[in-house]
């Protein structure tokens, strides 16, 4: 494969594509599937074929607005339907080109038009599993740019450039990740894509993993051109099945384009990817955790160093990186690293995808640029709190995040803000909590998760979640006192000093950020016996006559 | 040092072949086991005893090593499913919308504890971390298809068409 064949293949799509009138593409992502979107593409290829007329119906991944979904975007007018069903496939057809059909039509400018798409500029508009499909919206370009006209030191210099940093949650910044990883001396080194996506409440990377599966695998190579690795692995959650097997028709059509394999590109560099299956275990999106699943062990974390760049996967210089931050490789040196380095805040560069959930009129998938204010993206993007209720707190980073109250909503998002606020970024998992859940009982939940996700090697995680688990739990009950609350607090912070691997080190996160801005709540409920949100159910107390 | 002949399949099953297939296009590398122990659960539901004692000795791994991934790992599974598997989703977004409630009433209407198969194997009930459909809380996973904004009624409609067939 040569950068002509590329653009060969890229021409040959849209010439085809040009054949047609119209194109209806259909959102087939989990949340869209669940509604029936495989019944109704199926109904509007038959509405097409019994029309006659010349419309190109496409699978795409991930549109975005999954509360709305089904969803169907008639192209070239780019506008959108909710809620469509298999027998609105008739009209919908026989209306193409006059006069939208009425009733399915959605306003959702408000939604799009503060989000930037960079990870997620193929999603809904290219079929997950035709590699051409992604060729022809410069897929692969990158890559074979790099083969042919840059040294690894080039592509390192050009992402740090960028400052890009690493979007699994950390934030550790990709390019200097990358040059240690390049610096270490070895004959065999690996590249190993984190899609565990353990955090409860987070889907972004399964939503690319499954859109824009190419688009991984692109950046992973990239990647190994730039370390000096030749082998590749993605550890994919089992819980993701179709993740599984988008990537794996992905990897198989790329090696049959020689696009992975040996001398890409006609090159000396060979490069292949293989698929490895997580068995939910949360602890393993911690990168060491994750090294040693690869290697068929439990998943337990060890101290560094060593890091994974010196020594990690079976003992070599390997480099780690969440599906999110491969995902933003492609475009940067496509684009330059300047154009990356311009969007975002002052140390929070380029943009992130966060997963919308919860008490909030949009669910779904949104991109935004970093620095970005929370309260637009809650208010603007995704339609503000339904149903009357008044907003609480958003919560984000998952089980090692921390709950945002309403009065900081104005703090543009980035990693030191959100650090700040007490909080993470976390991989981009953003719940949105409204007047009826109680946070005490919030925080019971995450510490309740953290305990049965520990994986026991260390004490302070192992026995600190499961006795904060059970002060909280006394708490809740209307059992606990105010020394509860005060060993409560010692806890957290033995738990976060101590403990061995990031999962330890978070797990008081959630508790922190509640008793820092919802204290009053606590408080409730050990002096007064009241669950203000009505959440909780107490343990029935004597009255003293 | 002979070299190492792997232990004849344990019984003609054709889904040992499966199993053994996943171990010889690894090479028999130790660091296949949890692929392998994937491969066992998808073909056969659930790993038993002789299917881990064969694993372990196929891959040269020490049987306490191999159980201690088995156990280590939620989403292997020691007992074997019911005919019916109905998974609440326990993730936040769920949990937000209410998935206490769903778990509540299927306990209720089947009688037993989540993880648990009622007795006559017909129904098991499983909850999951997160299945990542986190837009339409609260999910359940009815036999493998998605449910999305679940409720209590909707739940026990489900388990009572089970029951009927």
């Amino acid at each position: 494969m040569t950068i002509e064949e590329l653009e060969q293949i890229a021409k040959s799509v849209q010439q085809e594509n040009a054949k047609y009138d119209f194109e209806l593409n259909v959102c087939m992502d989990l949340a869209c599937a669940s509604q029936g979107a495989d019944k109704l593409k199926d109904a509007l290829v038959k509405a097409v074929e019994a029309s006659g007329k010349k419309v190109l119906v496409r699978r795409t991944g991930c549109m975005g607005p999954c509360s709305h979904g089904p969803l169907v975007r008639v192209d070239p007018q780019e506008s959108m339907y909710s809620k469509v069903k298999a027998q609105h496939a008739e009209k919908i057809v026989e209306q193409l080109g006059g006069e939208p059909v009425a009733g399915l039509q959605c306003d959702l400018n408000e939604h799009f038009d503060s989000q930037v798409r960079v990870v997620l500029e193929n999603a809904g508009y290219i079929d997950p599993e035709k590699i051409d499909d992604y060729i022809s919206r410069d897929g692969y370009k990158a890559l074979l740019t790099v083969l042919t006209e840059m040294t690894p030191q080039g592509v390192i210099h050009r992402i740090t450039e960028s400052g890009l940093r690493g979007r699994g949650g950390g934030g550790y910044p990709t390019g200097l990740k990358w040059s240690t990883v390049a610096k270490s001396q070895g004959d065999l080194k690996y590249v190993v894509c984190n899609g565990d996506e353990g955090d409860p409440g987070a889907f972004m990377d399964r939503s690319v993993m499954e859109g824009d599966p190419h688009r991984v695998i692109e950046g992973m190579a990239i990647a190994a051109y730039a370390v000096g690795a030749n082998k590749g692995f993605i550890y994919v959650r089992a819980e993701y099945p179709v993740a599984v097997s988008r990537l794996t028709t992905a990897i198989r059509e790329a090696r049959r384009r020689g696009l992975l394999g040996n001398n890409i590109c006609n090159t000396p560099f060979n490069f292949d990817v293989e698929i490895r299956l997580g068995a939910g275990a949360f602890v393993c999106g911690e990168e060491t955790a994750l090294l040693a699943s690869i290697e068929g062990k439990r998943g337990t974390p060890r101290s560094r160093p060593p890091y994974p760049a010196m020594s990690g996967l079976f003992g070599k210089p390997t480099l780690i990186n969440n599906v999110e931050t491969y995902a933003n490789v492609a475009p940067i040196v496509r684009n330059g690293g300047k154009w990356f380095f311009n969007m975002g805040s002052e140390r929070s560069k380029g943009t992130k995808v966060f997963a919308l959930t919860g008490k909030i009129a949009n669910t779904g998938l949104v991109e935004v640029p970093m620095g970005i204010k929370l309260r637009e993206i809650i208010e603007r993007i995704g339609g503000g709190v339904p149903q009357g209720h008044t907003f609480k707190a958003v919560q984000t980073g998952g089980p090692s995040g921390g709950c945002i109250p309403a009065e900081m909503l104005d703090v543009g998002v980035s990693y030191d803000a959100l650090l700040k606020m007490g909080s993470i970024m976390g991989s981009g998992g953003m719940i949105v909590m409204d007047d009826t859940s109680c946070m005490v009982n919030v925080a019971k939940f995450f510490i309740e998760f953290c305990m049965t996700e520990s994986c026991g090697k260390c004490i302070p995680c192992r026995a600190g979640t499961a006795q904060m688990y059970t002060l909280l739990t006394r708490i809740c009950t209307g059992t606990g006192t105010m020394d509860d609350l005060e060993l409560l607090e010692q806890l957290c912070s033995t738990v976060k000093e101590a403990s061995l691997c990031g999962l330890g080190q978070t797990a008081p996160n959630p508790v922190l950020s509640t008793l820092k801005y919802f204290r009053n709540e606590y408080i409730d409920h050990i002096l007064h016996k009241r669950c203000p949100a009505g959440v909780c159910t107490m343990e029935p107390v004597e009255v003293v006559a | 040092m002979p070299a190492f002949t792997p232990p004849p399949l344990p019984s003609d099953d054709k889904r040992w072949k499966i199993v053994n297939g996943t171990m010889r296009k690894n090479g028999f590398a130790r660091h296949a086991l949890i692929e392998t122990l994937h491969t066992v659960q998808s073909s056969f539901g659930y790993l038993d005893d002789d299917a881990i004692r064969f694993v372990a000795q196929s891959l040269r791994v020490p049987l306490s090593q191999a159980y201690g991934v088995v156990t280590f790992y939620h989403y292997f599974s020691l007992k074997p499913p019911g005919k019916h598997t109905v998974t609440v989703c326990a993730g936040t977004a769920c949990y937000i919308k209410g998935a206490d409630k769903l778990i509540a009433t299927a306990e209720k209407k089947l009688g037993i504890a989540q993880g648990q198969t009622t007795k006559d194997g017909n129904v098991s009930l499983m909850v999951a971390r997160c299945v990542g459909a986190c837009s339409r809380a609260p999910v359940s996973l009815c036999d493998g298809q998605i449910m999305g904004e679940m409720s209590s009624e909707q739940m026990i409609e489900q388990l009572e068409r089970w029951t009927v067939e």
